[in-house]
């Protein structure tokens, strides 16, 4: 059984000018110990796809549609009993610039025993003991147990948060963009504990970027979103190697490559899409090359071109 | 030795440094006043329409460097020459210098004052200068700056305010404010880190049309050395305050030579490049600028530190025309790879 | 080439826009509506209700029930309260709008000063406010309408001068935090003086925070000069609702239960004050839209 099975999942925000579509039919599946890349531009809906799998949507949001499978189970139709139950313990979540959600007036360690008391029902020893067992895990000291937030580094910091992640054993953790603030040493840092943790742990994870230079090293695969959709999936070398759809190519452009000729990138004419208004059929096509008729008339069907390669797209040549 | 009086922009043995205000206690307890070196001795120079990358993580003072330049923040020690003459103090002299050199900043979002429209925003530097006269005439060097940053038609652009603007725009409306004085010189801090990769690349092949076309020299300010490589002409490598490595960007990216430029190389990501095993990252963080640090500033975590290394600070010298290093190993090997060479002459 | 009327046609949009969201405002509309319906029998009223104010009545005239020919009684003096009830709104406004431009022109000028110079004059500036915030105002009211004496310039300028320090800190803690702006410092970097940057960048940044607290202290200075007129400091040559009810009190109108006397005055004091702040609360929202999610 796959660990989990995002089918069909729409989830929409009311807002005072209109139904917002964030995420608008997506679907993509992960193994027990898979990594999966969720990579686009902002406001493109992965953020929203990631707090919708952890149902941490704010009060404005709302799945309206699709499963969200987690070990077989459907979390949508979930009481918020069973959620609050399950909401670290099979899913955590580690955002973005969350070393700047520590609570600094409370020491590190007290912060992540809170979850384990929380979730555990823990005595406030054994809690202890786990939290110093996590902050070794992730490389830190452990007697930094009864340090405050303000005495740990940038990089410390976030490697706190994911000691706070993985306090409850999660089956499936999510990261959004949880390198992005961080120097480029620091940043490799993590991910190198990322991967070692993944491993040892054999946990799923869903990495979300709008870097796509870093997600070739750290996952399996690939999903590429636009306008709230999926536009294309498939494994590291399917996305990179044999790319389908134009926004995947173009996208792939934009982040210079050492290895390859000194040329400034062609970029993507246009502007990102109005999410209250999207364009017709192909939320795309207003800035494809290639866009014809039936691009501004239909949405496309996603279609499997080979393995687990999905392409979402009207062209014959993406779709052979 | 480039002829230093071709350099547009000459920096000489810059530093920058901030003493830290102790609480009230400690301050009166410690004899020692806690200083910040942001930059700690920093040498270069820029070319007219040369576009040099100054690439560093944070702490590393690059970003108080493009401000010293621009006398935004004050040197404590070293020069700025500016077309071969000192950057003046005095009033007058400081107005003509910032007709020539100007400044992009990072965050589009908050560079721009969300009350003013465009046209007042664009045109502030010439208000401030009191260089317009009449509306027509800032209306039209308004134009001409907007359509120059790429947005036309510019008519459309002056009684909107930054946010009905995309990321993208705003960026295009900082710039169009940075050219309308005519700048010869530009510090970029990070102009693209903010925006979507999409957008990044129209913003960047704008900077070097405006190279191309007005030849601007531009101080390209990042911490992102892959995208140094592909805008610039040559890199400056930084750590805590210091120059480690400067070269082309040919040679930094490929034949970089300092460890620490080294290090950068072996971490950084190339797009669907899959790697085998862990990335060989560097021990622990980058130290405190507070903390004073004798020798080289790299050294707590340089893989061939030297007993010598911990005690004296290596200088930049040129091992390859145009390519300097500030390392005393490879200056070694340097020194001794010439000495055998012209020993077997 | 026809930018001015680009300009004229934006302003009269933005102003369109703004009226239409104070009207949707029901706490913003109810204030509005009071406010001008006081301010209309304000400059309107003494040519809607003929008696004189200083007319004084026959001894048979005094204190008498509202009746036939006068809709609210008569005062002590045989004066008609409504006459003279519409004669004290001009004076009680009037106080009130005045004193608050004061106030606000003094508390906004010293918070940018403060909040965006060096840190000597911000000091000295902030103990001279923590000063005025911590004396309490009815005592330094009361002690200065006494040395200055009781003219309605002097309860104007008393009033303003006692009631600009909260202003002045809040505006001052806004101007700290625009003035971390990155635009401010895009200002600075292309040559721009502080005066032209606490004028054009934080000033405008700060402004809908002026506005609301404005409100707020115009509700605050009709109170203070209601206080001071109630306790005999106020301007017996003008007399203000204050005034009013100070004699209504001297002359035992309570005792006696010549409601008509003192009741009126009390009510529309209420009236406009509850104006006020409700209209600072609702612009408070309209200016502050996050807070309209609540």
């Amino acid at each position: 059984m796959k660990l989990l099975e995002v089918n069909n999942l729409k989830t929409y925000f009311k807002t005072s000018k209109g139904m917002l579509k964030a995420v608008d039919d997506v679907s993509f599946d992960l193994e027990h110990g898979e990594a999966l890349g969720l990579v686009g531009e902002s406001g493109c809906g992965k953020t929203t796809s990631a707090l919708s799998i952890a149902r941490l949507l704010p009060k404005e949001g709302r799945i309206v549609g699709g499963q969200i499978l987690l070990d077989g189970r459907d979390v949508i139709p979930a009481p918020e009993s069973e959620l609050r139950r399950r909401r670290w313990t099979d899913v955590s979540i580690i955002f973005q610039g969350a070393m700047n959600a520590l609570n600094p007036v409370m020491t590190v360690g007290k912060q992540i025993s809170e979850a384990i008391v929380l979730h555990e029902k823990a005595s406030e020893a054994d809690a202890l003991r786990k939290t110093k067992d996590l902050l070794e895990l992730v490389e830190i000291p452990s007697d930094r147990y009864k340090h405050y937030p303000h005495e740990f580094s940038g990089g410390m910091k976030q490697r706190a948060m994911i000691a706070m992640a993985l306090a409850c054993d999660p089956k499936l953790i999510i990261g959004d963009e949880p390198t992005t603030a961080l120097d480029v040493m620091i940043q490799a840092q993590i991910l190198n504990l990322l991967e070692r943790l993944r491993r040892e742990l054999s946990m799923g994870m869903i990495l979300i970027t709008h870097d796509l230079a870093i997600l070739g090293e750290t996952c399996d695969k690939i999903a590429v979103m636009y306008a709230g959709k999926i536009v294309e999936t498939g494994s590291v070398k399917d996305i990179f190697e044999d790319a389908r759809h134009p926004y995947t190519k173009r996208l792939i452009g934009c982040f210079p490559n050492v290895k390859g000729p000194k040329t400034v990138p062609a970029g993507i004419e246009g502007f990102p899409p109005n999410l209250l208004d999207p364009p017709s059929g192909c939320a795309f096509h207003p800035r494809c090359d290639f866009a014809c008729d039936i691009c501004k008339a239909q949405t496309p069907e996603p279609v499997n071109v080979g393995g687990k390669h999905i392409v979402a797209c009207h062209l014959k040549e993406a779709r052979q | 030795m480039k002829d230093a009086r071709e350099a547009l922009v000459r920096v000489d043995g810059l530093k920058v440094h901030f003493e830290i205000r102790e609480g009230f206690l400690s301050g009166l307890l410690s004899k020692e006043k806690k200083v910040v070196r942001a930059v700690d001795g920093v040498t270069f120079t820029i070319d007219r329409g040369e576009i040099l990358s100054l690439v560093g993580e944070s702490g590393s003072g690059k970003t108080t460097v493009g401000k010293a330049i621009l006398q935004l923040v004050q040197p404590t020690e070293g020069a700025v020459v500016f077309e071969g003459a000192p950057v003046s103090q005095d009033r007058e002299g400081l107005k003509a210098f910032r007709q020539n050199a100007q400044m992009v900043f990072q965050d589009p979002y908050q560079a721009l004052n969300p009350r003013h429209y465009i046209i007042d925003i664009v045109a502030e530097p010439l208000d401030v200068a009191g260089l317009v006269k009449t509306s027509e005439e800032r209306e039209q060097r308004v134009r001409e700056a907007l359509e120059q940053a790429g947005l036309t038609p510019a008519d459309d652009y002056f009684y909107r305010y930054p946010y009905e603007l995309s990321g993208g725009q705003r960026q295009r409306v900082v710039i169009a404010g940075a050219l309308i004085l005519g700048p010869r010189f530009i510090v970029a801090d990070e102009p693209v880190s903010m925006l979507d990769a999409s957008i990044r690349t129209g913003i960047l092949k704008l900077m070097i049309h405006l190279r191309d076309t007005k030849g601007i020299a531009y101080l390209f300010i990042t911490h992102d050395l892959s995208l140094a490589w592909l805008i610039s002409d040559r890199i400056a490598i930084m750590y805590l305050g210091r120059v480690m490595e400067i070269g082309t960007a040919d040679e930094i990216i490929k034949a970089g030579l300092h460890p620490y430029t080294q290090a950068l190389m072996a971490i950084m990501p190339v797009p669907g490049q899959t790697r085998e095993g862990e990335r060989p990252v560097l021990e622990g963080e980058t130290p405190n600028a507070a903390v004073e640090i004798t020798g080289c500033k790299f050294s707590s975590r340089c893989p061939r530190a030297t007993e010598r290394c911990r005690q004296e600070q290596p200088e930049l010298m040129e091992v390859a025309p145009g390519h300097s290093v500030a390392c005393f190993p490879v200056q070694e090997e340097h020194r001794s790879s010439t000495e055998h060479i012209a020993g077997n002459e | 080439m026809g930018g001015n009327s680009v300009k004229a046609k934006l302003r009269k949009r933005k102003i369109k826009a703004f009226v239409s969201q104070v009207l949707a405002n029901k706490m913003a509309l109810f204030g509005t509506v009071v406010l001008l319906f006081f301010i209309l029998v304000a400059i309107f009223g003494p040519l809607l209700v003929p008696f004189s104010v200083l007319e004084f009545g026959e001894v048979e005239d005094m204190l008498n029930p509202p009746g036939p020919g006068h809709i609210l009684g008569t005062d002590d003096m045989g004066r008609d309260v409504l006459g003279y009830l519409i004669a004290g709104s001009r004076i009680s406004l009037l106080v009130g709008a005045l004193a608050t431009g004061i106030s606000m022109v003094i508390g906004t000028v010293i918070g940018i000063v403060s909040g965006y110079s060096g840190k000597a004059v911000d000091n000295v500036l902030m103990r001279i406010t923590d000063f005025f915030l911590v004396i309490p105002w009815l005592p330094l009211m009361m002690v200065l309408a006494a040395i200055l004496g009781t003219s309605i310039w002097n309860i104007i300028v008393v009033i303003g001068v006692t009631s600009w320090a909260g202003t002045a800190r809040v505006v001052r803690s806004q101007t700290l935090s625009v003035r971390e702006n990155q635009f401010v410092e895009r200002t600075v970097s292309i040559g721009a003086g502080s005066g032209h940057i606490m004028l054009h960048h934080i000033l405008p940044n700060v402004f809908p925070l002026v506005f609301a607290n404005t409100i707020l202290i115009a509700a605050a200075a009709i109170t203070s000069e209601t206080t001071l007129s109630f306790l005999g400091l106020g301007d017996p040559a003008h007399a203000s609702w204050g005034m009013m009810l100070h004699y209504a009190f001297e002359t035992g109108a309570t005792s006696t239960g010549a409601w008509w006397y003192f009741l009126p005055p009390g009510l529309c004091v209420v009236a406009v004050v509850l104006a006020f702040t409700l209209m600072g609360y609702a612009f408070d929202e309209i200016l502050n839209p996050k807070l309209k999610e609540r």
